[in-house]
């Protein structure tokens, strides 16, 4: 399996981000990190280039739904609705569902134990 | 028996005695409250005389409904303020942009221009209270605003007390709203600091930053070597201008938390005061003993809060505010319960500033100056928190320095990788967390979520975007263009910018078009992704 952990919008808050990322690669998964600060078809590009299976989202500021839309939409406009897309950051209980039906796989809201995201992935519970 | 260690690594024994503190000097080491090396606090009488400075960290929406929170706290006994602004106006976006669809006032207030300055300060003296901006990449642009709003209302440039956070070294290892690449975003910092060490003799022109970076992930020692290093570079900047150390170094702060373990946060300030107050005298040959002084906001860390019976973190920030206090803070802030769910209420922050009250009216922590000192363990773990902070600058050095260690990635790389150890601690339960990996009640989740969430409304939005358009149609299009040039022209020199930036605030040209004019110059920073 091969994510991108990525940090749509304008939000500078990667230590999640980054925790999960290294968590992840510990657990023999193959991770791409975006940086900061991209753009949903700048992430879109990017998936789609490196080929991965998962594109996971770290967004801290409110501006989740927004910006997951974008890439889901993004992703299946460039014919890659296979790349799975999920939601982590503090993201209020009632936005969960609605990033459900807005596409979102899986939504990791704050305070998901690491573990539970890590077998998420390796167990392909997605 | 369970082996314990500090957050900064080091072991704790189970007991203290005098041959722990054998080797301290006390005259030395520890002298007297208000004189060199100030370890045990700047003032000699600390809160007898003054008591810290209450500043809940405050902002949301538009400037109209920021200003309201402001004078409810106020009319609440807070004294003074620290604007959060939104991410559009720390990155220098215009709220039409469209990248800063979706982020219009939701992390803070938005500022297109002065106009919204001020409409956020309409009503609140500038003489007379004191006011923090939380902004770094846009320091100089947003206190420029500031400065012209304290200007129209009449305030002696004198009499203006302001501390814009202006620490950009800290956003590029850790909160990330940088802009520009690195050398022309010190060049910023250093024109605020200048700008203001000759203008505006009150204002603290830069609030050095260990917060955020600790925020990110480093260990409590890591967080004072960092600041050290942040703090020693703009001094640097500063004499390569030409300037006397001791023409700026009185008005430079400090921004640090304290949320971990309360005697390690103590000995950590009283460490790094001493090693700061050498720093400058002995490294830096100040003269003026208010140059020695580490002056510091000691506040939150929403990192310490977690969502699991939010309820409980009320107690968490009762525990700062001691911390806090013990360790000799010229200001507190605290984060508020219901941080890790949304923007604070109202409530919430009542609660923050009402727990600060508490402690400074009714707990006695206040009472009187660094009452932890002479204890075994405490004078004990200020020596080691020092000797640890000072083998983490070493370790910087080793990086190249603290500009080419946030340049190469490096540190940003070492932040990241003690967050990913941090978290398997949490995970591992060997730093507790009630309720959350240690003492789990049998409540449902759901029933802790019961925050009242802030409800972001989208006319928040509109009403911006209508303010800004407006400011475009009234204001003198040419005066602004021909300000905007200018600047783009100082940009290519090497001249102060503060100036051309002030000209340009007031004939109310955005701050986008502001960033922007220093962007065609500057270009944009290019991150080193590493994890």
């Amino acid at each position: 399996m091969k994510v991108l952990i990525a940090k749509p919008g304008l939000d500078g808050h990667d230590r999640g981000a980054k925790v999960v990322a290294h968590a992840l690669r510990d657990a023999g998964v193959e991770v791409v990190y975006s940086g900061l600060k991209r753009t949903p078809e700048e992430i879109v590009q990017a998936a789609i280039q490196e080929d991965v299976d998962v594109v996971g989202l770290s967004v801290l500021s409110g501006a989740h739904a927004l910006l997951a839309r974008r890439v889901v939409e993004g992703l299946r406009a460039h014919g890659a609705g296979d790349i799975k897309v999920v939601v982590g950051g503090i993201i209020p209980p009632r936005d969960v569902a609605e990033l459900r039906r807005l596409g979102a796989a899986r939504v990791f809201p704050m305070g998901t134990p690491l573990p539970e995201i890590v077998d998420a992935f390796t167990k392909q519970d997605l | 028996m369970k082996e314990l260690r500090a957050h900064a690594g080091f072991p704790i024994k189970p007991v203290y005695g005098p041959e722990d503190a054998a080797g301290v000097d006390v005259e030395r080491d520890i002298g007297r409250p208000g004189e060199y090396p100030f370890t045990r606090g700047i003032h000699p009488h600390m809160y007898r005389e003054r008591l810290w400075t209450m500043r809940q960290y405050i902002g949301f929406g538009t400037p109209a409904e920021t200003n309201a929170r402001f004078k409810y706290l106020m009319a609440h006994g807070q004294d003074a303020l620290n604007v959060a602004f939104d991410l559009p106006t720390q990155l220098g976006l215009d709220s039409d942009d469209p990248r800063a669809e979706g982020e219009v006032g939701r992390v803070g207030m938005a500022v297109d221009s002065l106009a919204d300055m001020e409409e956020a300060f309409a009503g609140i003296p500038l003489d007379r209270v004191s006011v923090s901006l939380t902004i770094n990449g846009m320091a100089a642009p947003i206190t420029a605003m500031y400065y012209a709003v304290a200007a129209q209302q009449g305030a002696a440039a004198d009499r203006v007390v302001t501390t814009p956070q202006n620490d950009i070294l800290k956003e590029f290892i850790a909160r990330g709203t940088w802009v520009y690449p690195v050398e022309p975003s010190l060049r910023l910092v250093a024109d605020l600091i200048e700008f203001s060490a000759k203008r505006y003799p009150r204002s603290n022109p830069v609030s050095v930053c260990g917060y955020h970076i600790r925020e990110a992930g480093c260990t409590t020692a890591q967080e004072m070597a960092y600041g050290l290093a942040i703090a020693a570079a703009y001094v640097e900047l500063m004499l390569a201008r030409g300037m006397s150390v001791d023409d700026f170094a009185p008005r430079l702060s400090f921004n640090f938390t304290a949320w971990g373990k309360i005697f390690e946060e103590v000995a950590k300030f009283r460490a790094g005061r001493r090693l700061y107050a050498r720093m400058m005298r002995e490294r830096f040959g100040a003269r003026n003993p208010k140059s020695w002084m580490f002056r510091s906001l000691i506040g939150g860390g929403g990192s310490a809060f977690v969502m699991q019976e939010p309820e409980n973190n009320i107690v968490r920030g009762a525990y700062i505010a001691l911390a806090a206090a013990l360790s000799g803070a010229q200001t507190i802030a605290l984060p508020t319960y219901d941080e890790a769910y949304t923007i604070p209420s109202a409530k919430a922050q009542l609660l923050a500033l009402r727990t600060m009250q508490i402690c400074a009216e009714e707990s006695g922590a206040a009472d009187t100056v660094d009452p932890l000192a002479g204890s075994y363990y405490v004078e004990a773990l200020t020596g080691e928190m020092e000797t640890t902070i000072l083998a983490e600058l070493a370790r910087v050095e080793r990086m190249g320095g603290i500009v080419e260690a946030v340049k190469s990635g490096a540190l940003q790389a070492e932040v990241a990788r003690q967050a990913y150890l941090f978290e398997r601690k949490l995970v591992s339960g060997e730093i507790p967390k009630v309720a959350a990996n240690c003492h789990v009640g049998d409540r449902p989740v759901e029933a802790d979520r019961e925050v009242e969430v802030y409800a972001f409304d989208p006319k928040v939005v509109e009403s911006q975007l209508a303010r800004l358009a407006r400011v475009r149609r009234e204001r003198d299009d040419q005066t602004a263009r021909t300000a905007l040039r200018r600047l783009s022209d100082g940009a290519r020199g090497a001249g102060n910018l503060m100036e051309p930036i002030m000209e340009c605030v007031q004939a109310y040209a955005t701050l986008g078009e502001i960033a922007r004019a220093m962007q065609d110059v500057f270009g944009e920073h290019k991150e080193s992704v590493k994890f």
